[in-house]
């Protein structure tokens, strides 16, 4: 085996040096050894990402905002995580008095815990998966709404009304968004005939995102309201209640917070690149690094997203979801089982069916949502008892419109 | 419609983010030039000129200069104390514009921050001390845009000869 | 089943990222909707007018500079045009050029921030903000070549301005007015065709024509809510008279139509100082006056469409050296007036964006 190879199927091949080492001993020892060691690699793996991450996020807002970002500390401020991080670190942890002390801590410990075990079932490579679930679909969807429970508790422990206010929005939006995110995977399970990753892996010849470009622009937005990034930050919208579910944290328990921000994103990132953008497959490079591009990609577009975007209201994104969203998703399950069925194999010209259909369905499901909900109402003004405001509807004249 | 307009707003910010320079400085190494007319901290005060008349201090809005004045032998007055107390001071200009002899002039720096709030009660002494090495700002005296009174050589040259000799003339080191 | 529900009471500020200073919301909301509003102001209050009455005429200038630290141009000629109005005092040709290019020069900055914080109070990181603030430094720096300052410029005096434009001034002026279309079209970019924003601002904090008369607004937000109505043409001052320019006016008055009259008031404002630029006369630039001058004993009110609405400055005086007693009518403290009545029964979002919509400055709120 050349050291090429080696270095290809790096992640399997170490896993097999590791077992060889420890193979003489006992069933659990084995068990343990290589189950530390995969978690070990996995967190060292996602905590190693969210330094560089923020910096070339705080870099690239500033390009995009004239300016140049840090560069004081170290070489382009290279070193600005690490003394942010100290600086965190040395800040005194203050629990407000009415807050829940444990659910309080709680609320900070447990937030990093479903992106991490989302990467349980990733595949870095042929055979290079911490436990290659055969349903591992269904376990990513599974461990990821556990998030919404551990950002309620954090905003609930907190005794905060901007606080309580984040949370219920978080709960509100990260359930709704798990609906239409789970039918655009549907498909994907459909086409590939699986529900494990690495077997969706495996299925794509060609990426699924040329496929079934409309499961992937569901499942984008999901993500990013999934992952509490702009335009559906509202759980944490700092112009409306300051900092949501996180504001009575400070310190390095704020500095958990942020880090989980990136970990979420690292995740929906590396899920994305595996369902829709060929997960680890590509030519010449090993494929962990081709996954690690591909996620970067996603985690690229994010971050641009957020530079660009302003926020969308809470009942907007609820209406979203239940009704644009969700409606879109079912249409899609209900072709592409049609075309599973009848042209098993996925022929290429799907392709050149499915990028039309997903345009022409936006457009169209557009249209007809207009139609339904007439004019443009938007947030409809709650009558109250006690308040006499007229409400003309009539154009004024004068108008250079 | 259809997200044409968000597409629109995402090239503008690529657009920037690839192709815009940064319009920021990087303050403690480079340094904007004030222009001309800038009224900075340092205030250029010429004694001689200077006949204690007191029209600054009550054009002051704030009441922050303080003068005290003796009567000299031949019909005139001596200053026996100058005061600018910077703690208060705006920066409005008032004074200059006030002064009837052209005896008060606006600085060019900008950097007075002090350790000690005495520092900033700027008298008689450390303004003759600073007069013949200060740059007065041309506010409120547009010929001086481009020529400085005190040597009567052209400004910019100044600025570079002043650049060579790379001291520091706030407020702050004295 | 039905649920019981408790109104909550939310204090928005003082301390809050989008109030915009030390501004305070007394929000009692159910759920997100806001069943209550009640605004507590005064926190950044100086006593300016009192000050004032111990102050000669010439030393009001850099009083106003500080009433709405956005526009203090605009304040200046407020101030200076009161004092002139009862003194009866001539203002040079060439100073009435230099007053309108400062004063719209002055639009220009503070319309750029108003747009840059209505979309950063709608959640953008900060993006338009920072391009907005480029525009306006530059603004600034021109300030600043003529006056020596920034923000507190203290430019105007009764019977003209400080001093003449330094020579670079106009070269500079034609540079950034050829560079300022493009601009406003990249905010427009960002903006006025965004499906998330215009979602957003549509239909919210609705002000209907009457309402806006009624509550006696100003400005862009007596604009946005239909009415035809600019102190630049309807009660010229100044020499607002020979400029053509058109005013914008909305149609719903919600947030998208005071943020849309706006971004057309920079272009018009665009279009005032390209002809100043070409028509600016050489000549003196103020009339000398005494030191400390007095003005006759009576009384004069002075008003200008200054960035926010109807700046007026009332001004009695006794004959003395300072006035006898001066009230600023600012327009952010009057457009604020409504704020209860255009988010209730709006969300707590649509409270954030609505006031940001109403452009205060504190500064000039609480005087």
């Amino acid at each position: 085996m050349s050291v090429w190879d080696y270095i290809v199927n790096l992640i399997p091949n170490l896993a097999h040096n590791l077992r060889a080492a420890v193979a003489g001993g006992p069933d659990w020892l084995v068990f343990l050894v290589m189950g530390l060691a995969g978690v070990l690699a996995l967190v060292a793996f996602v905590m190693l990402q969210v330094p560089p991450l923020t910096w070339v996020e705080r870099r690239l807002v500033a390009r995009a905002q004239v300016r140049m970002g840090p560069n004081r500390v170290g070489p382009f401020g290279l070193l600005q995580p690490i003394a942010d991080a100290l600086k965190l670190m040395t800040k005194e942890v203050i629990v407000p008095s009415s807050a829940d002390g444990l659910l309080h801590l709680l609320g900070c410990a447990l937030i990093f815990i479903p992106p991490f075990m989302i990467f349980a079932v990733v595949p870095f490579s042929m055979g290079g998966v911490f436990t290659d679930l055969n349903m591992g679909l269904v376990y990513v969807i599974a461990v990821g709404s556990l998030g919404a429970v551990i950002i309620f508790t954090a905003g609930f422990a907190s005794a905060n009304r901007y606080s309580m206010l984040g949370a219920a929005r978080a709960v509100a939006q990260l359930l709704s968004y798990e609906v239409p995110a789970t039918i655009a995977l549907v498909t994907v399970a459909l086409a590939a005939g699986t529900l494990s990753l690495s077997g969706i892996v495996m299925a794509q010849t060609v990426p699924y995102i040329l496929y079934f470009p409309l499961a992937l622009i569901i499942f984008f937005i999901g993500s990013l309201v999934e992952v509490n990034r702009s335009p559906a930050d509202l759980a944490e919208a700092e112009s409306e209640i300051i900092a949501g579910y996180h504001t009575e944290y400070g310190g390095f328990k704020w500095a958990v917070f942020q880090l989980a921000e990136y970990t979420h994103m690292v995740a929906a990132s590396a899920l994305i690149a595996t369902v829709f953008l060929g997960g680890w497959k590509g030519p010449g490079l090993p494929p962990y690094l081709w996954l690690y591009a591909k996620m970067l990609a996603v985690i690229l577009l994010y971050m641009w997203i957020r530079f660009t975007l302003p926020r969308i209201r809470v009942d907007q994104v609820m209406a979203f979801a239940w009704k644009f969203l969700l409606p879109l998703s079912l249409i899609n399950v209900l072709v592409v089982g049609l075309e599973v069925a009848l042209a098993p194999g996925l022929p290429v010209w799907l392709i050149g069916i499915n990028i039309p259909f997903a345009a022409a369905s936006i457009v169209v499901w557009a249209k007809v949502y207009r139609a339904l909900e007439g004019p443009p109402r938007l947030m409809q003004r709650r009558e109250l008892p006690g308040i006499t405001v007229p409400l003309s509807a009539e154009t004024p004249a004068g108008s250079v419109r | 419609m259809y997200g044409t307009g968000l597409m629109k707003g995402m090239a503008v910010v690529l657009k920037t983010m690839l192709f815009k320079p940064p319009f920021t400085v990087q303050y403690p190494e480079q340094r904007v030039e004030p222009p001309r007319r800038f009224r900075g901290a340092s205030f250029v005060w010429y004694e001689d000129r200077c006949t204690g008349c007191s029209t600054c201090a009550k054009a002051c809005p704030q009441g922050n200069i303080e003068i005290v004045t003796s009567a000299g032998q031949y019909n005139q007055y001596f200053v026996e104390k100058f005061d600018i107390d910077h703690l208060r001071c705006m920066f409005c200009g008032l004074c200059v514009e006030a002064c009837p002899y052209d005896a008060l002039f606006m600085g060019g720096d900008f950097e007075n921050a002090s350790y000690s709030r005495a520092a900033l009660v700027v008298g008689k002494k450390l303004l003759n001390a600073a007069a013949p090495t200060r740059i007065p700002s041309s506010y409120f005296h547009p010929e001086l845009d481009h020529i400085d009174i005190t040597s009567g050589r052209p400004v910019p040259e100044i600025r570079k000869a002043e650049q060579e000799k790379n001291q520091d003339i706030g407020w702050a080191s004295r | 089943m039905t649920l019981r529900t408790d109104p909550v009471t939310i204090n928005f500020g003082p301390h809050h990222p989008s109030t915009h200073g030390v501004f305070q919301m007394r929000i009692t909301a159910d759920g997100e909707v806001i069943t209550n509003l009640e605004p507590v102001m005064g926190y950044l209050h100086r006593g300016c007018e009192k000050l004032s009455e111990g102050r000669t005429y010439t030393q009001l200038v850099p009083l106003t500079d500080r009433l709405d630290y956005l526009s203090p141009m605009s304040n200046n000629v407020a101030c200076v045009l009161a004092a002139e109005k009862l003194g009866e005092i001539p203002v040079p040709e060439r100073a009435q050029y230099i007053r309108v290019i400062m004063a719209e020069l002055q639009r220009l900055a503070n319309h750029g921030a108003m747009t840059g914080f209505l979309l950063n109070d709608l959640g953008t990181f900060f993006t338009l903000f920072h391009y907005t603030m480029r525009e306006r430094e530059k603004i600034l720096d021109l300030f600043e070549m003529t006056c020596g300052t920034r923000v507190t410029v203290s430019y105007m005096r009764p019977g003209g301005v400080l001093q003449d434009l330094p020579e670079e001034f106009m070269p500079r002026l034609r540079a950034l007015l050829d560079e300022l279309p493009q601009r406003l079209d990249e905010y427009e970019a960002l903006i006025t065709e965004n499906e998330i924003v215009l979602a957003r601002t549509k239909g919210v904090g609705v002000m209907p024509r009457e309402m806006a008369l009624a509550a006696g607004c100003s400005g862009p937000m007596l604009r946005g809510s239909g009415v035809k109505w600019d102190i630049r043409k309807n009660d010229p001052y100044g020499i607002y008279d020979r400029f053509q320019f058109d005013i914008p006016v909305g149609t719903n008055g919600d947030v998208y139509d005071r943020y849309w009259v706006r971004i057309q008031e920079m272009r018009q404002s665009v279009r005032i100082l390209e002809q100043a630029y070409r028509d600016i006369p050489q000549g003196d630039v103020r009339t000398r006056l005494p030191l400390f001058f007095r003005l006759p004993t009576g009384e004069a009110y002075a008003r200008i469409e200054a960035p926010k609405g109807e700046l007026g400055f009332y001004l009695v005086s006794d004959g003395g050296i300072a006035p006898y007693r001066l009230h600023v009518r600012s327009p952010s403290f009057i457009n604020l007036g409504v704020l209860r009545d255009l988010t209730v029964g709006y969300t707590v979002a649509d409270a954030v964006i609505t006031l940001g919509s109403v452009d205060i400055v504190l500064g000039e709120v609480d005087r």
